[in-house]
């Protein structure tokens, strides 16, 4: 499964959806408020992008372009940007993770966005980094 | 008697999915059939306790029409699908996808050590090598 | 053995069936876990949160410290699968 995919019918269809897949995965993330989805959702069908282009192109091309190191980096920025809010609600006066007191018109409107985008980051990174681990050990 | 079937005949269809599970669980030797059971099992779950949830001639937890000017009525509880079965299981559904991911990496290393994933055969070669 | 495990199986099945004839039925809006705090989720969160997905506002807003912990637990699976497979080469 790691080397480039031999049919032609695979490497055509998953090279030309791989686009549609993350649009439609980051509009999940970011519409998690009016309509189905939400940060798990959206960050699995993100993962899941980066798994079909392995398939169609080799693990070797997709290493390049989202290498290991990156991944990694992906996995704990999710958590640091949650917590990190959390911190930020802290240091203006409230309770962690109260966010009526964040400077905007619908305040716990954009804390939940900022701590929905995290999560889909985190979600991401650790499931293709998971798919990673599995696919190179010998 | 009509009624007890038609409130309860959902629980025995998740009790059935469980035990189909178990049964793999711990009748099966080999050890990627029994990590299949542990998931059947787990989602058995996660459809029940989300089943618990409904409500007759209820709609799906999110309010239609909130951004026109005025915004809707008064929202009455017994319009909507009680949403809290659904959060619990969110969080148990990815924690079920992360001991999926360890269990897989367990059982690579175990393959490249002792060349066998059958449950007995391991037991033989693991007291031998010591 | 395989009798033993069959029988097992569905004396457990039974037993599980046996148990769940207590609870109410499917369906019915004055079961337990529909009055008790799950009410004013529904009532409240478009007006306190602005927010129309409830399930959205109970998860990231009312119970956001356990969604913390749940992304800790998808970061911790990925690093214990990362320290499981990713070995140093002892010998050259």
């Amino acid at each position: 499964m790691k080397d480039v995919a031999t049919s032609t019918i695979v490497k055509v269809v998953c090279r030309r959806l791989v686009p549609f897949v993350q649009i439609f995965g980051l509009y999940v993330i970011m519409h998690g408020h009016s309509s189905p989805g939400g940060g798990f959702q959206g960050g699995v069908i993100l993962a899941s992008s980066f798994m079909l282009l392995v398939l169609s192109d080799g693990l070797e091309t997709v290493q390049r372009r989202f290498s290991v190191a990156m991944v990694t980096i992906a996995t704990s920025t999710g958590v640091l940007l949650y917590a990190g809010v959390g911190v930020l609600c802290l240091l203006l006066g409230a309770n962690y993770l109260d966010y009526s007191v964040l400077p905007s018109a619908e305040p716990r409107s954009l804390g939940m966005l900022v701590i929905e985008v995290g999560v889909g980051i985190t979600v991401t990174g650790a499931l293709v980094s998971i798919f990673y681990d599995l696919l190179s050990f010998e | 008697m009509l009624d007890f079937i038609i409130g309860h005949f959902n629980n025995a269809t998740y009790i059935m999915l469980m035990m189909i599970g178990f049964y793999a669980m711990t009748g099966k030797t080999n050890l990627v059939k029994k990590l299949v059971g542990m998931n059947i099992f787990q989602w058995s779950i996660i459809l029940f306790v989300v089943s618990l949830s409904a409500k007759r001639g209820a709609t799906i937890p999110i309010v239609f029409g909130s951004h026109n000017p005025g915004g809707p009525a008064h929202l009455d509880a017994s319009n909507y699908v009680n949403p809290l079965p659904h959060v619990l299981m969110l969080t148990a559904i990815v924690v079920g996808v992360a001991t999926t991911g360890v269990a897989l990496a367990l059982l690579l290393r175990i393959y490249k050590k002792y060349g066998t994933l059958d449950e007995n055969e391991l037991l033989k070669r693991a007291r031998s090598s010591g | 053995m395989n009798y033993l495990h069959l029988v097992v199986t569905s004396l457990t099945g039974l037993l599980l069936f046996l148990g769940s004839v207590d609870m109410p039925n499917t369906g019915d809006p004055k079961s337990a876990p529909a009055v008790h705090v799950s009410p004013r989720y529904i009532e409240d969160s478009l007006e306190e949160t602005a927010v129309p997905n409830m399930v959205t506002a109970v998860l990231a807003d009312y119970r956001g410290f356990d969604t913390l912990g749940e992304a800790a637990v998808v970061f911790t699976g990925a690093m214990a699968v990362l320290l499981i497979l990713r070995t140093r080469r002892e010998e050259q």
